[in-house]
Parts: C-alpha cells; sequence; structure tokens
C-alpha cells in the first residue's frame, strides 16, 4: 500500500473528479471534492515525512520502469508545493460550500466541482511527475479545467475573461509542448532524471537553447510573469470566489515550481543562469513586475482586481528570488510562494465574503464598513500588512529571506525596486483602509450574515500567516530543503 | 506546606535565572494581560480604567524590580524565527532604562487620559485605552529586545498599535494626519531600517546586541558611514529632519496620545533604538575611530537648530511643543553621533529628563485645552491665573527642558556638553547651547503670557480637574526630583559606559 503513497495524491482527485458528476448532487459534489482535497492532503503529508530526511522517493507509473514508463518523483523540491496546494484545496473547499452556493446557479454546482477536482488532479499532478511530456499533460488538464471555472463567474465579463485566458494559456501550452519536443529531438528522452544526464554531456546545441527559451516562454505565461500577465487580473477577478481563492494561491506557484524544476534539475543551472542570461531576464522582468504590478494595484476600483495586480507584483518577488539561482534566493522564492498563497487566499476568501454580502467589491461599495464588519475587514488588513511585509506577518519573513538573498548576491537595484514596491503595497492596502473606515458608511439594508464555514476558512489562513511571521522555522525549513535539494541534486 | 514552599522558591530562582529569566516575557506581557481585562471590562468604565492602572501599576513594579539584577546579563530565548535567528529577550541597562520611563509614567498618563477623555466626552475609549495598552506592551519588547530582529518587529508593532491613537477622532484632520505618520514611519522602517538590518546580518552573521560593537572589524569606514546613515534615517521614530513630518502630524491626535508619543513610547523607542545601535552594534569606539558617524552628526546639529527656529514660529501650542521634540530628539542623536561614553550617557539621561518634561507640557497643555478650550500660545495671557497649578508645573517643566537648575535636564545636557567637549566638536558644543537658548525663547513665553499678562477678559473656569492637574504635579515634581537623583539614574550605565 505504501509503495503507490506517491501516486495518491493524484489518484484521489482523479478518480473523485467522475463521481462529482455522475452523482449530480450539490452537496455529494462538494462532499467529494473535500474528500479529494483531505485525501491529496494526508497523502501529500506522508510523502512528506517520508522524504524529510532528504531522500528522493521514485515511482514507476503502471510498474513500466523509467525511461521509458512515466516516473513520478517525491523529493524535497516538491513537497512544499504539494503540501501547499492540497492544503489550499481543503481550505477553498471549506470556503466553498456557501460560497459556491450563493454566487452559482444550482444545475452547474456539480459541474463547479468536477472541474475543482480536475484542477487539483492536473496541478498535484504536474507537481509529482518526473516526466517530462506528462508535466505537459497535466499541465493542459489544469489549464483547461480552470478556463471552465473562470467562466462560471458570476457576470458576463468572466467569459470574456476565460477566453482571454484560454488563447494567452493556450499560446503558453504550445510553447512549452515545443520545448519538450526540441528537447526529445536533440536527447531522445523524455524522463526528466535522463534528460539532465544527457544533456550535461552537450554542449552549444541551438536547438537546446531554443528549448530552453520556448519552454521558459511558455512557463512564464503560466507564472504570469510580466509582461505575459495580461491573462491574471480578469481572470482572477470574474472567477467565482471559491476559485479565485483556490487558483490565485495554487495554480501560478505550480508553474514557478516546474520553472524551478526545468531549470536546475532539467537543463542545469550552469546552462540556464550562466551560458543563457535566464537569470538576469528574470530579474529585470521580477523588478518590472513588482514596479507595475503594485503601482497598477493602486489604482484599482475593485478589490478583487486590486488583489490580482497585487498577484502580478508579488510574483515577481518570488521570481526575483529563484533569478538569483543562489541557495538563499531559491529558499526565499520558495518561502514566499508559501506565504504569498497563504496571504492571497485570505485575501480572495475575504473579498468572497464581502462580495456575498454586499452583491459588489468595488471599493465604493465598501465605504465605511470597517465597523460594521470588523473581523472581515481586520482579516484583510492582517492579510493586507503581510502583502506590505509589516511584522509581525509572514510577508516580513519572506522580505527578509528576499532582502538578505539580493544583498548576498549585491543586487542593490533589485533590492530598492523591492523596497519601492512593499510601499506601494502600503499605498494599496491603506486605500482599503481608508475607504472601510474613514469614508461615510453608505445605507445599507439587512445583509446576509456572514456563514461560519467562510469565516473560519479566512481566519485560519490569517491565523497561519501570523504564526509564519513570528515563527518561521517551518515554512523556511521546508524551503530550505526544496532549494538544497534543487540545487544539490546535479551529481556536480 | 512545604511543597508550594519549594514551589515558591523555584519560581523566584526561575524569575531571574540568567538562562530563562521568566521576569523578561512576564514584564512585556504584563499590559497586555491588562489589555485582557480592560476589553472584559468594556461595558464598566470606572473598572476599566481600574485595569489599566493597576495594570500600570504592576508593570511599574515589576520593571523597577529589575533593577536589582540589572547587571547579571538575564536573557530568554522565546523561540527560533528562521534558522539562524531567534526572538529573544535580554536584560541590561539602557534597556531598562527605557523600559521604565515607559512602565512608570504609563499609570500616570492613564489618570490624565481619564479625567482627559471624560471631560472631552471622547468616543471609543475602551478602543483607546486598548491600543494605549498594545503600545506599551510594544516600548517593553522593544526595551528588552535582545537582537535587532526582535527589535524590529515589537517597532513595527507599536507603529501599528499607535495608528488607531492617532487616528481617533475620525476627522478630515485625523485622517490625513494619520495617513502622513503610518506612511512616513512605514516607508522609512521597511525602507531603511530593515535594509540595513539585513546588510548588518549578512555582515556580522548575527543580529545580537553585543558589548563593544557587533560591527566592530566587520566592514570598512564607507560602509559603516553609509550603513550608520541607513540607521538614524531608517529610525523614524527618532525624527531627524528630514523624515520627522510624522511627528507634527500625529498632533491630530488627542492630547493623552501626544503625551504618550512624544514622551513615553514612541519618540523615545526611536532615540532608545539610535542608542542601542550606536552603542551595541557600531561600538562607540567604532563609531569615534572610523568617523563614520561625522556626516550624521552635522544632520543631527541641522534638525537641532532648524526644529527650535520652526518652534519659535509656532502659534499653535502642541506644534509648537512638537517641534520642541524634535530639536530635543536631536539632542540624543546628536550624543550618539559624538560617540564618547559621557555624551551617551548624558543621551541617555537626557531620554529620561526629557520623557519627564515633556509629558508634562502635554498634559499642560491638554489641561488648557480641555479647561479653557484654549490651543494657540497667543491666546494664553493671564490664564495662569485661573490655572496657577497648570502654569506652575509648565514653569518647571520647561526650565527642566532648557536645562537650568535646579530640574533634571540641567545634568543631561551639562553631560552632553562635556561629550562635545571631550571630542573637541566645538562647532557642535555652539550648537548644544544655541539650541537651549532657543528652547529658552520658545518655551518661557508661554508661562510668562500667563503669569504676567493681563488677560483679556473675565476668566470663566478655574483650575483643571483633579485627575487632569494631579498628573502633571506629578511630572513636574518628578523634573525636580531628577535633578536631586540623577546619580541614581546614571549609576547603572556605569556597567556599559565610561563614566566619570
Amino acid at each position: 500500500m505504501t509503495a503507490h503513497l506517491p501516486v495518491l495524491p493524484v489518484l484521489v482527485p482523479l478518480a473523485c473528479t467522475p463521481l462529482c458528476l455522475l452523482l449530480r448532487s450539490r452537496t455529494m459534489a462538494w462532499l467529494i471534492f473535500m474528500l479529494a482535497a483531505l485525501g491529496s492532503l494526508l497523502s501529500a503529508v506522508l510523502l512528506a515525512v517520508r522524504v524529510a530526511d532528504g531522500e528522493t522517493m521514485r515511482y514507476a507509473m503502471g510498474g513500466w520502469p523509467a525511461p521509458q514508463g512515466i516516473e513520478f518523483v517525491i523529493s524535497g523540491f516538491n513537497t512544499p508545493v504539494l503540501l501547499l496546494v492540497s492544503l489550499i484545496a481543503v481550505i477553498a473547499a471549506v470556503y466553498a460550500r456557501r460560497s459556491v452556493a450563493a454566487e452559482i446557479d444550482a444545475r452547474r454546482v456539480p459541474l463547479l466541482y468536477t472541474c475543482l477536482c480536475l484542477t487539483l488532479t492536473g496541478l498535484l499532478g504536474i507537481t509529482v511527475t518526473g516526466d517530462a511530456f506528462n508535466v505537459f499533460v497535466f499541465l493542459e488538464i489544469s489549464s483547461l479545467s480552470s478556463y471552465a471555472l473562470i467562466a462560471m463567474g458570476r457576470r458576463r465579463r468572466a467569459l470574456v475573461a476565460s477566453f482571454r485566458y484560454l488563447v494567452i494559456g493556450t499560446v503558453g501550452a504550445t510553447f512549452v509542448l515545443i520545448g519538450i519536443g526540441l528537447a526529445y529531438a536533440v536527447t531522445g528522452t523524455l524522463n526528466m532524471a535522463d534528460l539532465a544526464r544527457r544533456l550535461a554531456d552537450i554542449d552549444g546545441n541551438r536547438a537546446l537553447l531554443a528549448s530552453v527559451v520556448f519552454v521558459f516562454v511558455g512557463l512564464a505565461v503560466k507564472m504570469a510573469v510580466f509582461p505575459l500577465h495580461a491573462w491574471l487580473p480578469a481572470a482572477y477577478a470574474e472567477a467565482p470566489s471559491a476559485v479565485s481563492t483556490f487558483l490565485a494561491a495554487a495554480s501560478t506557484k505550480v508553474a514557478i515550481y516546474v520553472f524551478c524544476r526545468f531549470a536546475f534539475t532539467v537543463f542545469g543551472a550552469t546552462l540556464v543562469f550562466g551560458t543563457m542570461p535566464i537569470g538576469r531576464v528574470g530579474l529585470l522582468l521580477a523588478s518590472l513586475a513588482m514596479l507595475i504590478g503594485s503601482a497598477v494595484a493602486c489604482f484599482q476600483t475593485d478589490l478583487k482586481y486590486l488583489l490580482a495586480w497585487s498577484s502580478v507584483a508579488q510574483i515577481g518577488y518570488i521570481v526575483a528570488g529563484i533569478s538569483l539561482a543562489t541557495s538563499a534566493g531559491v529558499s526565499a522564492g520558495y518561502l514566499h510562494m508559501i506565504n504569498h498563497a497563504v496571504l492571497k487566499a485570505a485575501l480572495f476568501g475575504a473579498a468572497g465574503l464581502l462580495l456575498l454580502r454586499l452583491g459588489s467589491v468595488r471599493l465604493t461599495a465598501l465605504a465605511g464598513l470597517g465597523r460594521r464588519m470588523p473581523w472581515t475587514f481586520a482579516a484583510v488588513v492582517i492579510a493586507g500588512l503581510g502583502l506590505v511585509g509589516v511584522p509581525p506577518t509572514a510577508g516580513f519573513v519572506s522580505k527578509w529571506a528576499l532582502a538578505a538573498a539580493l544583498l548576498d548576491q549585491g543586487q542593490w537595484p533589485v533590492l530598492v525596486v523591492m523596497l519601492v514596491s512593499s510601499l506601494l503595497a502600503l499605498v494599496y492596502i491603506g486605500r482599503i483602509v481608508e475607504v472601510a473606515w474613514f469614508r461615510n458608511p453608505v445605507e445599507l439594508g439587512e445583509t446576509p450574515k456572514p456563514p461560519a464555514s467562510m469565516v473560519a476558512a479566512i481566519w485560519v489562513l490569517v491565523i497561519a500567516s501570523l504564526y509564519f511571521g513570528l515563527d518561521a522555522t517551518l515554512p523556511a525549513g521546508l524551503a530550505d530543503a526544496a532549494a538544497d535539494a534543487l540545487l544539490g541534486n546535479r551529481g556536480e | 506546606m512545604p511543597c508550594s514552599g519549594t514551589g515558591v522558591s523555584e519560581l523566584f530562582a526561575a524569575w531571574t535565572s540568567p538562562g530563562q529569566a521568566l521576569a523578561l516575557p512576564v514584564t512585556v506581557a504584563l499590559p497586555l494581560l491588562g489589555l485582557g481585562a480592560l476589553l472584559l471590562l468594556r461595558r464598566h468604565p470606572n473598572a476599566r480604567e481600574g485595569a489599566s492602572l493597576l495594570s500600570g501599576i504592576l508593570l511599574a513594579a515589576a520593571v523597577l524590580a529589575l533593577w536589582p539584577v540589572v547587571d547579571r546579563g538575564l536573557r530568554f530565548e522565546l523561540w527560533t524565527w528562521l534558522p539562524g535567528l531567534s526572538l529573544e529577550f535580554s536584560l541590561e541597562p539602557l534597556g531598562l532604562l527605557f523600559a521604565t520611563v515607559a512602565a512608570v509614567l504609563w499609570p500616570v498618563t492613564t489618570v490624565f487620559a481619564t479625567g482627559y477623555l471624560r471631560a472631552d466626552d471622547e468616543r471609543d475609549q475602551t478602543r483607546f485605552f486598548a491600543f494605549f495598552a498594545l503600545t506599551i506592551t510594544a516600548a517593553m519588547w522593544i526595551a528588552l529586545s535582545a537582537n535587532l530582529v526582535t527589535l524590529f518587529i515589537g517597532y513595527e508593532l507599536m507603529t501599528l498599535a499607535t495608528w488607531p491613537l492617532v487616528a481617533h477622532k475620525g476627522s478630515a484632520d485625523a485622517r490625513r494626519g494619520s495617513r502622513t505618520y503610518l506612511v512616513v514611519l512605514l516607508a522609512t522602517s521597511i525602507g531603511l531600517l530593515l535594509p540595513a538590518i539585513v546588510w548588518t546580518w549578512l555582515l556580522a552573521g548575527s543580529t545580537d546586541f553585543r558589548p563593544g560593537g557587533l560591527l566592530a572589524g566587520q566592514a570598512g569606514t564607507g560602509v559603516l558611514t553609509v550603513l550608520f546613515a541607513l540607521y538614524l534615517f531608517g529610525i523614524g521614530k527618532a525624527a531627524l529632519m528630514p523624515v520627522h513630518r510624522w511627528l507634527p502630524a500625529a498632533m491630530v491626535a488627542p492630547t493623552p496620545v501626544s503625551a504618550l508619543l512624544h514622551a513615553v513610547a514612541v519618540v523615545k523607542a526611536g532615540v532608545f533604538t539610535v542608542l542601542k545601535v550606536a552603542v551595541y552594534v557600531f561600538g562607540l569606539d567604532t563609531l569615534s575611530g572610523s568617523g563614520a558617524a561625522r556626516p550624521m552628526m552635522w544632520v543631527a546639529a541641522f534638525t537641532l537648530l532648524a526644529a527650535a527656529l520652526v518652534a519659535l514660529r509656532s502659534d499653535d501650542l502642541k506644534r509648537r511643543l512638537a517641534y520642541s521634540t524634535v530639536s530635543q530628539l536631536a539632542y540624543i542623536v546628536l550624543a550618539a553621533t559624538v560617540a564618547r561614553d559621557v555624551a551617551v550617557a548624558g543621551g541617555a539621561l537626557h531620554m529620561v529628563t526629557h520623557a519627564v518634561g515633556k509629558i508634562t507640557l502635554f498634559f499642560c497643555a491638554g489641561a488648557i485645552y480641555i479647561t479653557a478650550r484654549k490651543s494657540r500660545v497667543s491666546e494664553l495671557d493671564g490664564l495662569g491665573r485661573a490655572m496657577p497649578w497648570t502654569f506652575a508645573a509648565f514653569l518647571v517643566a520647561s526650565i527642566s527642558i532648557v536645562g537650568l537648575p535646579p530640574l533634571g535636564g540641567t545634568w543631561s545636557k551639562w553631560l552632553l556638553l562635556l561629550g562635545a567637549a571631550e571630542a573637541d566638536q566645538v562647532v557642535m558644543l555652539v550648537v548644544l547651547l544655541v539650541g537651549s537658548l532657543l528652547a529658552l525663547a520658545y518655551l518661557m513665553p508661554i508661562p510668562m503670557r500667563g503669569f504676567f499678562l493681563p488677560p483679556p477678559g473675565p476668566l470663566a473656569h478655574g483650575e483643571a480637574r483633579l485627575t487632569i492637574a494631579g498628573p502633571l504635579v506629578l511630572t513636574a515634581v518628578g523634573c525636580v526630583a531628577l535633578f536631586f537623583g540623577a546619580q541614581a539614574v546614571l549609576a547603572p550605565l556605569a556597567g556599559i559606559l565610561e563614566l566619570p
């Protein structure tokens, strides 16, 4: 039984998908998604414990050994992502029940949970697979299902947002496929470990360089790295609240993980950051993302759009850390990946709660509600301060780690950009605070009571973000292990 | 019962055991307990203020009880924050001095705030006292921090805890003022102080406060100069120009808050951090030997004089006091940049004497506002006849801040002058003296107008009520006591500084 553990995080949600569709009952569909998420989380925790001492677990799908068969690999570099995605899925599941019931047409609810199960399958599949082509397959599974999820948003604009994401996302996925194809043409293998072994002997091959470029540009679309972020704001803002809570926290993070996996364990840091200028380009784009994302967020009039633009900036922080290609930098990137997922899930969750109670999350609709809904707004402010990086929130820890990593490499300009971006975050979070507490309250009739499950989901995340701010040993330990696994396992 | 006997003695041993001294976290947590109690008692205003006052008195007692063990190097590790960095408390004289100032003045301010808020019928008094208690928690946290990371967390917590106090009135003015307050303080701390701390960590491999200086021998003069500037501008709470703007902006807050901000917690946390960084991070020998503090000395001198000139031209009483604070804080920063033991001792003493003097002045400004509804210097003619205690206290505190005997400020200014002389900084000597003359010029007219000019019309009020006048007389007496007791304040500092 435990020999098959590595496949479970993917198999459980995949098996649950048809069940959701067949049962056709809203409650049952929700329950099954919940079970799928819990099952994935449980297997993720068991796997994380297994590989905690730095070893790597390999699992041959269907008994076909690698490199011919598909291989699942569990190691320090993907356990944080595995834990993060499945944990966020569980919290999103708790949150989703009431939120989805309020936002989505009853007929379509089972369909939504079906897509959520499928997205979860895809994201976890990308995370555990050790096969380059399999990455593309799971990438498409998660992408196609998330296009459908976004299209289910309450406004007609959601359709446009979804279509836009579909077009851009498909182009990105195609780029990834072309890149993988080129790598296959050069080496004749698709297994990541095998690819790495064979690539080590090849020097100065044009097709290989093209392969690197295609894979990274394609992934950059999925990661929403500036300037390939155009799909993100509308997609996150128009999606149903439960969906944006889940996607904002999980989907780009998985793409970032794949970026690391390809950069460090397939193509190798020497090729990617030495021969090719991916590191410098990454730092440049990350700086632009930090500045422009935060600056645009300051001018948004809709809370969900504001949060989505802030995501563009926050992804810049993560990319900046990883682009340094040092142990400290990668660790800082992973740390912020975890912290940002927690913070952004809490913020999108709170936005969804406000949407449920007010029918709109335009900032003007929130005027003066700080006193009326103190707990919701307190959650927004605490998580928002996390984005600014004020102690004692989790954001401070990632800022610390990133600042140390940047200073260590003498990247002063990027450090300055990061600090400026933090101050811009202060501006956009400050706008929410001012609207909520200092504007004259809007006339408001009876509002629905906040569902306990949604409030609980949000506050679990907020408390986690405070806890990770005061005692960061757990996320930092995971991040350090990930950096060690990524940078140390190329047999150099 | 022998069992409980050993229990008590064990507890007492754990209280001040050098490795894990329980006294330190308990001291930090005491105001939090007060916060919990006052939230529970929010429906009963008298019991609520009683809880505030009681926790203030308990805290003051707890802090004073730490003085006998101040040189034993007590430490308490809370937990590991990031691998290689832990949140930790430690006890040393400078920190305990700051803690004592904050802890002793908190109950006094509580009494004053009770009288003030009730007389003014302010809204949300529970929220007010709650954030007040949180600010004191942050002050204790800062005072007892054993390393820069711990200190930074307390420093930011204090900014966040005082922000609702500044915005308390909720008016358009309050909104604007509190925005400036938050933006300046957070922008400096995140933009400058945080990178400075991270840089220090990378240079020295640690952020612990270390006698003799963490950075001693770890970096060249150029790096030290830049780093020192980052620290001094980054510690926005010390209000060096041009990052002083938050301080006058915060004047929109109710007067007890101004008293807390300008005397007890916030600005003193700033200058305390400056002194702590100078003594334990750079080390005075490194600073004076390398000349890394030289550029910032001129910034401090400029701030000292410029702020005094602005104070001289301000008609608004609270604004005048605010700029006087900026100027007086620059004395303490100047002490750190002169980097002589005597000067730093003077700076530390000035932290105390200025706290007691300035809180008296703000209490008086509040008393005048509540009783006579006057807030401009030009409106104070003849008020001293109706409010003799208030104006007498104002006079005493003014003289102390100027630095004339027989009041506490004499000694701190004297030590500062000695330090500047020892460092052969003749210009600074002149700056210090001119600053004091300017202080005389902007503070003295206020009690003089009150006592000697005739009132424009008949006065319809008498002295402020007891809960307001009581605290200000008490702190004025404190100014006198500091003149005679300065030696007792300075004695424990001999452990870390060489005093004549």
